[in-house]
């Protein structure tokens, strides 16, 4: 083990080609503060072929170290050479923390990961920090871990999870939950060369075909957010949901209620199992706010509820609240705002 | 070529149907008042999983792990046309976080996909190393409807464990006469082929130390009813001149063009 990585808190950022998924640099940000809080380094691993170029980003974002897994194998991403490349990184060089992004690609890489070097995860966590813990049936005291903090069992209750003796602590957090910072290019960072030792076994899959499909909402660029929930009632009737995002210019998104019950695609959902969000506007239509709601959109600037029921948990982390039937507000609401132009 | 395909899944809580009592007073989970249902994504998985056998052959069987009472899932699963399940049901397997589920599961999958081959006068069994080990995302392949002939036919499809409930839910015939009939009900249901079959540690060949809470690294340090703040909103009346207000606060703060 290399004493200097002792407290490294590593995150894998994910690249696909060329390009570095936002959720990696989210990341970093909250990688410094947890670093800074046990005396350790951030740093980042990024695995492909000719990503090189890459450091420069991960450094500006705050990556101490960038470990640059460079293999012509690496060039699409396929589970088993990457999770290799990155265990047996993991395994040489010891880091404290390591944390994904919870995309398609993370979700699949970050358990085999984890169960390759035989420790813990918490998946989709929507908060990371530092603290210490007693083992209530030993009493023995652990300090400085991190606390892995998700919402559970549909959102009833927020799980604080703990991995005390085993190391890496891993997690995967969804993009959107902690805020992009700020690039700064005077940070100075090194670039370490990683060759991965692969053999024949990890290559047995091979990326025969490659179909990028278009994603048709734009649910984390939007500025502005108007979200149906269960009362809405019906798919048709989601009509007035795209008739107010219309007239505001803003993008339709949908609570999971919404999404099951088959009124709109699973591509709107916002929460803990859609897109996390953060617009300056966030109007919620009949949406009660379940725990797994608000985890993708309580970090909105201004945040509407309308739903029939007062004591309606979305109530609680709204800026303006109207108690009333969306069917009657919501056409009230587009009344007003065209007569104000 | 016909593939042996294994489709794991799981019970989870009703998240449509939770209420206050989800949580008891001294913080912890009231798992009486959380109904069980087949977690949808993994329908998911079953769906793709059916798809494949229809499309070129094989065998679909689907494994949970978890307390009797999770073999609700398997009934659901031989309804939506899986042609076995498995449940995976041991004391030693309670309380497994991420790490020690997958343990078990893949020594389950292990023995799932042994198979038995012919060779020169005779068989030899061949634990096959895993080709194929996929996930299916949420969003994939819109699970089929349970076939009404395959409900009718499984509806009284049984584990072992739960047999005990069916023969005495008084809980009062003598040891003997338990066994017996347990016995009696267990080759009945096997002769109709409502069988569900329970694996334990032991029938895995699993290390109980990567089981359960001892094989796994992670603990719950707390767990926090999501208890909500009280309320500092706005209020905005749903009247022309409430929302006529409201629009004029959005546009004033500039959130609103």
């Amino acid at each position: 083990m290399n004493d200097d990585n002792k407290k490294a808190v590593w995150v894998v950022a994910e690249q696909q080609e060329g390009k570095l998924a936002e959720v990696g640099l989210e990341l970093l940000g909250r990688a410094r503060k947890l670093a800074g809080d046990i005396g350790g380094a951030v740093c980042a691993v990024v695995a492909g072929h000719n990503v090189g170029g890459l450091a420069k980003t991960l450094i500006a974002h705050g990556a101490k170290k960038v470990y640059l897994i460079d293999d012509v194998r690496l060039a699409d991403y396929t589970t088993l050479p990457y999770a290799k490349a990155i265990a047996d990184l993991a395994k040489d060089q010891g880091p404290e923390i390591i944390i994904f992004g919870a995309t398609m690609l993370g979700r699949d890489l970050a358990p085999r990961v984890a169960s390759i070097l035989r420790c813990g995860l918490t998946a989709d966590c929507t908060d990371l920090r530092i603290g210490d813990y007693t083992d209530p049936n030993t009493d023995r005291q652990y300090k400085q871990l991190l606390y892995q903090i998700r919402p559970a069992f549909g959102g009833s209750i927020i799980a604080t999870i703990v991995s005390p003796e085993r190391r890496p602590q891993m997690a995967t957090v969804r993009e959107g939950v902690f805020p992009l910072g700020e690039p700064d290019d005077s940070r100075a960072g090194e670039v370490v060369q990683v060759h991965p030792a692969l053999t024949q076994d990890e290559m047995i899959a091979k990326v025969l075909d490659r179909v990028q499909a278009e994603k048709k909402v734009d649910l984390k660029g939007a500025q502005i957010i108007i979200s149906g929930g269960a009362g809405v009632g019906s798919a048709d009737n989601f009509d007035l949901i795209r008739d107010l995002a219309d007239v505001l210019g803003g993008v339709v998104g949908a609570s999971r209620a919404a999404v099951d019950a088959g009124f709109i695609s699973h591509d709107h959902q916002v929460g803990q199992t859609g897109t996390t969000v953060r617009p300056k506007l966030y109007i919620a239509c009949g949406i009660s706010g379940q725990v797994q709601h608000r985890a993708g959109m309580q970090e909105s600037g201004t945040i509407v509820a309308v739903n029939k029921d007062a004591e309606a948990p979305i109530f609680s982390i709204a800026h303006y609240g109207i108690v009333g039937d969306l069917n009657d507000v919501i056409p009230k609401l587009i009344k007003a705002y065209k007569s104000k132009q | 070529m016909s593939y042996k395909i294994a489709v794991c899944a799981k019970q989870v809580p009703d998240t449509r149907n939770i209420t206050g009592d989800a949580m008891n007073a001294d913080g912890t989970i009231n798992r009486g008042a959380l109904p069980a249902v087949f977690n949808p994504e993994d329908k998911n998985a079953l769906e793709m999983g059916l798809w494949l056998r229809d499309t070129h052959g094989g065998e679909v069987t689907v494994i949970t792990m978890g307390p009797p009472r999770a073999a609700d899932i398997l009934r659901d699963a031989l309804e939506y046309g899986a042609d076995r399940v498995v449940l995976l049901t041991d004391r030693g397997f309670a309380v497994a976080d991420t790490l020690a589920t997958s343990y078990t599961l893949a020594k389950a999958i292990g023995r799932v996909v042994k198979v038995r081959r012919l060779i020169d006068g005779g068989y030899e069994t061949v634990e096959a190393k895993l080709p194929v080990l996929m996930t299916v995302p949420s969003e994939a392949n819109e699970p089929r409807p349970p076939r009404a002939k395959l409900i009718m036919k499984y509806k009284k499809a049984k584990a072992p464990s739960e047999l005990i409930r069916l023969i005495d839910p008084a809980r009062k015939l003598p040891p003997d006469e338990l066994e017996k009939r347990w016995k009696e009900k267990e080759y009945e249901l096997g002769q109709a082929g409502l069988l569900i079959p329970e694996w334990d540690g032991a029938a895995i060949a699993a290390d109980m130390e990567q089981c359960g809470f001892l094989g796994s690294p992670t603990r719950v340090m707390k767990a926090e009813g999501a208890v909500l703040k009280q309320a500092q909103h706005k209020r905005a009346e749903p009247t022309d001149e409430g929302m006529r207000q409201l629009i004029h606060e959005l546009a004033k703060d500039h959130i609103l063009e």
